[in-house]
């Protein structure tokens, strides 16, 4: 690798093989973008009993990550959820 | 004993015709008897990639509603006698025949062939159901794009819930000028992502081209696709056969000859 290499922006090849890889992980757990929206919807109802948090800027996702166990990768759902406020009302 | 191919790929124009085309010749060229199915009613296509198209009687569909015995429909292709072909129906649509009717067909065919190569329609429908019907294994064909990936993953997975017997993968059209600069997804980056057994992998060339303009299947000439395809051929009878190194067209004279291309 030299230096140049550096600075040069990831190869079109390696974006295809990215996205590709997260893409297939949601098309085989076969889940549709309206499960995916009936999913957000519960998961905000549920957090924001206990804090405020910004809907907009939600996000959930089915990716891949390394299991514990011995069966390599697995999905995982990823859920990123900004907080705006904690609420103290106990 | 007689084996059943489909040759599939989901997305249309990735070469799946062209396989099946060259796959079946190249098994008739190393001495086994062979049918090609073309299963893509209505969009008929491997006659013309064959050059037989203008020596067609009956079709699939004749055959499949008893208009006439399978052998009368069979076009035996003159330059090897243990080749035929069974063309595809040009007026009629997927519906004209059933998965029931495939596998009848397919399971009287294989009392007289060695091999019985299905020539799949893109897609997901009835088409491609009738095609899987009879098959004891698939060749799923891919192009390095993501489009085509994609929809050969999902072919795969039914595939698999199909239960079919053995499912390998043909990456063709690859790159190795593209590869080598990063801008095309390697035949590993491909086969990781697949993660199912790669059978071969086919350059995009311009012989391919050359070939299906003259309806003469390139398998086993001296050409780069022309030894990929017969080297799939091997391995499909269980040989085996190293990879294709299909970077060394790009050695030093062939880019001397590059430079005198370009304009």
């Amino acid at each position: 690798m030299s230096l140049f290499d550096i600075f040069k922006k990831k190869s079109s090849g390696d974006v295809a093989k990215d996205r590709l890889k997260l893409l297939l992980v949601s098309d085989r757990a076969n889940c549709s973008p309206e499960i995916m929206e009936l999913i957000k919807n519960d998961i905000i109802n549920v957090i924001a009993k206990y804090m405020e948090i910004d809907c907009e800027g939600l996000d959930i996702q089915i990716t891949q990550t390394e299991s514990d166990g011995e069966n390599g990768n697995v999905p995982a759902l990823v859920a990123n959820i900004p907080i705006k406020e904690v609420k103290h009302n106990s | 004993m007689s084996e059943v191919i489909v040759v599939t790929s989901g997305k249309g124009g990735v070469g799946k015709t062209t396989t099946s085309a060259n796959v079946g010749t190249g098994l008739a060229k190393l001495n086994k008897k062979v049918v090609l199915i073309d299963t893509d009613i209505g969009l008929r296509n491997l006659d013309v990639v064959m050059g037989l198209e203008n020596r067609i009687v009956y079709n699939l569909v004749d055959v499949v509603e008893g208009n006439c015995r399978p052998k009368q429909a069979m076009i035996k292709d003159k330059r090897y006698n243990n080749l035929y072909l069974l063309p595809s129906a040009q007026t009629r649509d997927k519906t004209s025949v059933t998965p029931e009717q495939m596998v009848s067909l397919v399971n009287e065919l294989r009392e007289e062939f060695d091999y019985i190569i299905l020539d799949c329609p893109a897609g997901i429908e009835q088409g491609f159901k009738n095609a899987i019907a009879g098959a004891d294994r698939a060749l799923v064909v891919t192009t390095p794009e993501v489009s085509a990936i994609r929809d050969a993953d999902r072919i795969i997975g039914l595939l698999e819930a199909n239960s079919m017997g053995k499912v390998d993968l043909i990456v063709n059209r690859i790159r190795m000028d593209m590869v080598k600069k990063g801008d095309m997804m390697s035949i590993e980056d491909v086969v990781d992502i697949l993660s199912i057994n790669l059978i071969g992998a086919v350059p995009d060339d311009e012989n391919i081209v050359i070939a299906t303009n003259q309806g003469e299947p390139l398998v086993g000439n001296d050409t780069l696709p022309g030894q990929a395809y017969m080297n799939i051929c091997k391995r499909i009878m269980g040989e085996s056969v190293p990879m294709l190194d299909l970077a060394k067209n790009n050695g030093f004279f062939a880019k001397i000859a590059g430079l005198f291309k370009k304009n």
